[in-house]
């Protein structure tokens, strides 16, 4: 590989070490070298948001960002939410008890851009959720679950703190 | 505890939220190739020459294959479930900008990416045609002989026509509108177009072919398997058993994913190349594959002083695009109730399908009743306004009643039309002032009804397998696109064999195991598979009471399914399995009059409310409120039902005030989500969403489909409210605030300079 380069970053709380091309997408390399496919790609230029994912803790679009700019970094994904294998995050219990999710495409951005939101106002009212997810589509749903379970996790987040 | 109408979370739900979720996206192959697809850039041009040596040359690239190539694995590659008219790479002739010429196969997807941009074509640029009215005499010649598929009786006759780009023309008469019109005391007559737009599922179409020893996988991001099974194997002249379809979870399909679309070609390729081949599509190019038919469709009422329609003719063009795709069942189907849910004694309906220089048009969630419904309730809601009669009374006063013939004179049955009115009128509340405002913001409120015939007579065969251990397997071919079927059919056999639906096991679909269906659309599976999957359960306790008196249990044994299995075999052994098949009875249309006793084994009703604000400034429209009313008979799992109505209307109110394929010489303009808007978050108003308490009496369990009936009224209803608003009528879609300015400064007399 003659434009390749060595990185090493830290994905969901382990240590990979990889030589990528230097044009590999952070999203291609997640779900093609890595294996962990819960992150979707749906428009590829930045527009939909499923594809998001935590970079040290920030929502970014991981169709937007090079693998390479992630050397050193922190990644979180969908697959990194859940506390266990069998256990479920209350944002995670919250969309399915509520029905916030239909075809599940656009459900991995949603769920990792409410993560970062939640943390830093975790009691929100109904329009600062509708404002923090307005970056994020859905074409199944109206919207109408994921607000109401992004509302309720708050509360339970807030019952029982992680 | 009953399993039918709880309203349980969906048994996927924990796959979807921890990213486990199994979709055709996801799928990687050992030794699978990347297929990439050079697309015309002409709307319409006989092939001239296609130079692939600069592509074939690029390192990395293991094949580049034109039409001519595919002639050697499929010598008449032309499929289409109406029409065999689509090639899988085109042949002689482009017919849309944005078909696809040839294809690139590499191991890397970017290399075969870069191998398309070296493809050159030449084209002889042919005169085209893109307006649906235009087409009917138009010189531009889409296809130059007709080819109907043969599945269809009511195409038969235009088999091997020349020299028309008419793909089906129905037409239905009852009574005589002429006469009728004579007699009125008003006679109404507006023209409404809508655009063409796209479903934009997030996961693009998407597909892998794996070649075996005499037969071939596909695995599909699709929502008719049975019939990607039957028009592979036709393609290749084998058998249905030689050809497997496998399809995971679909991340959305709105109607794209019917019929076959990408897999002839990765069939074919991978034939070819004798390796697994996927085929992934970009965002851009879903804008290329198919879309919703564009519509002009004329409107005639005949009306009684006070308010009385006696008389209604429906013309209706639909403009189908380059190739047939399902368009012709879109104008048939949806054609025979374009005079709308009402109980109208004289009706005429002339509904054309055209051929143009457009990506092709199909099915899209609601097969064309939005279209007929936008022009039906604008048109309705004009007269009443003009006759001075309260828009709900006009409706309530011409509904169509139980037991009363519809157009084609089937009688209706369990059609809550009234049911649903009054619920409107209730959660609007009709009957309360409503505050219009007198400065820059003006608000209005509108509402709309719609219904919709099923499709039919359609086939579904269910097989329920129950293990010793008692536990249950559901395998169907229905595809669980995000309308949650696996969870209500799961339902269903819980209730049929008293078990806990969270424990019933739903197979997705692998033709190899799954049986036959139709397909996943037209809001048809809970009532055909669900008949399908209920039969199959009963059959499946019916065989576990005959295994317990072959266990020489007594009749009405309380034994758990576990303990009869042990009793009969010995041992933890064998397997219950029952089968299920439904097909409803049905009558076609008449050939000459379009008359049919039973045109339907149930019907759809959906009605929408609207309140909005205009900025009489800016002509930009904003909702602020939408009540969504639907009957689905009773459902299996409300929770589930209510989700269909906010995501159905929220996908009418893109098609509404923004959602537009922009065409300009036959090439899309804005073929990107950033470009193409769809509804996001701040466009969404607080919603209502009521199911009105009904039966569906000849349905599994009383109920019925309801995936479309959100999407009827959503157009009208704000049309309508803009016109309580702001007195202004607009009668294209969509009503983007350019198109309200426009109208607003018209009105007031001083139109925008380009107007004047």
């Amino acid at each position: 590989m003659p434009h390749s380069r060595n990185i090493a970053l830290t994905v969901n709380g382990e240590r990979y070490e990889r030589e990528v091309e230097v044009r590999l997408m952070l999203a291609d390399f997640l779900r093609h070298h890595l294996g962990l496919t819960g992150t979707h790609l749906g428009c590829e230029h930045g527009v939909c948001g499923a594809c998001t994912i935590l970079l040290d803790g920030r929502s970014a679009r991981s169709c937007l960002l090079l693998a390479v700019q992630c050397d050193g970094h922190d990644v979180m994904t969908v697959e990194g939410i859940a506390p266990s294998a069998d256990a479920l995050h209350p944002l995670q219990e919250a969309f399915r008890d509520h029905h916030g999710l239909q075809c599940g495409f656009c459900t991995p951005g949603m769920l990792t851009t409410l993560i970062e939101f939640l943390r830093e106002n975790p009691d929100p009212t109904e329009e600062e959720v509708r404002i923090a997810i307005s970056g994020n589509l859905c074409r199944c749903t109206g919207y109408q679950g994921i607000v109401a379970a992004a509302l309720d996790a708050a509360k339970r987040m807030q019952a029982a703190p992680a | 505890m009953a399993q039918v109408g709880r309203g349980i979370p969906r048994l996927e739900a924990r796959s979807k939220v921890t990213g486990r979720a199994e979709y055709t996206h996801n799928l990687r192959l050992p030794g699978m190739l990347y297929a990439k697809v050079f697309r015309s850039t002409v709307p319409h041009g006989r092939i001239v020459r296609i130079d692939t040596s600069a592509a074939a040359a690029l390192p990395g690239v293991e094949r580049v294959v034109t039409g001519e190539d595919i002639r050697k694995v499929i010598p008449e590659p032309y499929y289409g479930p109406a029409f065999h008219d689509q090639p899988i790479l085109a042949l002689d002739k482009v017919r849309h900008v944005g078909e696809p010429v040839a294809a690139v196969v590499a191991a890397d997807p970017h290399v075969a990416e870069q191998a398309v941009q070296l493809i050159e074509a030449e084209y002889e640029e042919l005169p085209a045609v893109y307006d649906e009215v235009e087409a009917m005499t138009s010189q531009a010649i889409v296809h130059e002989v007709l080819k109907p598929a043969g599945t269809f009786a009511d195409l038969k006759h235009l088999a091997g026509k020349t020299g028309t780009n008419v793909a089906l023309d129905f037409h239905l008469t009852r009574g005589d509108t002429d006469k009728a019109f004579a007699g009125a005391d008003h006679v109404f007559e507006h023209t409404f177009r809508s655009q063409q737009a796209l479903h934009l599922a997030f996961e693009p179409f998407v597909a892998v072919a794996e070649p075996g020893d005499g037969m071939v996988t596909v695995h599909t991001s699709n929502q008719t398997p049975s019939f990607v099974r039957m028009e592979i194997a036709r393609l290749l002249g084998w058998q249905e058993n030689q050809v497997r379809v496998k399809v995971p979870l679909l991340g959305g399909g709105f109607g794209a994913k019917v019929y076959v679309k990408l897999e002839p070609l990765v069939v074919a390729l991978a034939l070819i190349v004798r390796r697994p081949v996927k085929v992934a599509l970009t965002m851009e190019e879903q804008f290329y594959m198919i879309t919703k038919h564009p519509t002009t469709f004329r409107i005639k009422s005949g009306v009684t002083k006070d308010g009385k329609i006696t008389a209604r003719e429906c013309e209706v063009h639909w403009n189908g695009g380059a190739y047939a795709d399902i368009g012709p069942r879109v104008c048939q189907k949806s054609g025979f109730t374009a005079p709308g849910p009402y109980d109208i004694d004289h009706i005429k309906i002339d509904s054309y399908e055209l051929y143009t220089n457009r990506t092709p048009c199909g099915a899209l969630r609601g097969f064309g009743i939005p279209q007929l419904v936008w022009a039906y309730e604008c048109h309705t809601d004009i007269i009443a306004r003009e006759l001075g009669i309260d828009p709900v009374e006009m409706r309530r006063k011409n509904i169509l009643r139980e037991g009363r013939p519809q157009a084609t004179g089937t009688k209706m049955k369990d059609a809550a039309i009234e049911q649903v009115l009054d619920a409107l009128a209730e959660q609007m509340p009709w009957s309360k002032p409503f505050d219009r405002g007198t400065g820059v913001i003006r608000r209005g409120r509108g509402i709309a009804i719609g219904f919709k015939a099923s499709i039919s007579p359609t086939t579904s065969v269910a097989i329920v397998n129950v293990s010793a251990d008692g536990s249950a397997s559901l395998n169907m071919a229905t595809t669980d696109m995000g309308q949650g079927s696996d969870t209500i059919m799961a339902q269903i056999v819980a209730e049929v064999l008293d078990i806990q639906a969270e424990h019933v096991r739903v197979m997705h679909t692998d033709t190899d195991i799954t049986p036959y269906d139709m397909g996943t659309l037209g809001s048809r599976s809970t009532f055909h598979m669900g008949h399908a999957v209920r039969l199959a359960a009963e059959d499946a306790k019916a065989k576990l009471a005959a295994l317990a008196a072959e266990a020489g249990l007594p009749p009405g044994t309380n034994y758990p399914p576990s303990e009869i299995f042990v009793k009969r075999y010995g041992m933890r052994a064998g397997n219950v399995i029952g089968s299920g098949t439904y097909i409803p009875t049905y009558q076609s249309p008449d050939k000459t009059t379009g008359m049919s006793e039973n045109v339907t084994p149930f019907w759809m009703i959906g009605g929408t409310g609207a309140e909005i604000e205009v900025d009489t400034e800016t002509g930009k429209v904003r909702v602020t409120r939408l009540v969504n009313v639907a009957d689905c008979g009773t459902p299996i799992n409300p929770r589930i039902a209510t989700t269909q109505l906010s995501g159905g209307a929220t996908m009418a109110l893109g098609f509404t005030l923004f959602e537009d394929m922009v065409l300009d010489g036959g090439q899309v303009t804005n073929a990107s989500l950033a470009d193409y808007k769809i509804p996001g978050m701040h466009d969404i108003p607080p919603m209502y969403n009521e199911l009105v308490d009904a039966k569906q009496s000849n349905g599994p369990f009383g109920a019925k489909g309801l995936g479309e009936s959100a999407t009827f009224g959503v157009s009208p209803a704000i049309a309508n409210a803009l016109d309580d608003a702001v007195g202004i009528r607009l009668t294209d879609l969509p009503m983007t605030p350019e198109a309200v300015l426009r109208a607003l400064r018209a009105k007031e007399g001083r139109p925008l300079e380009d107007d004047a």
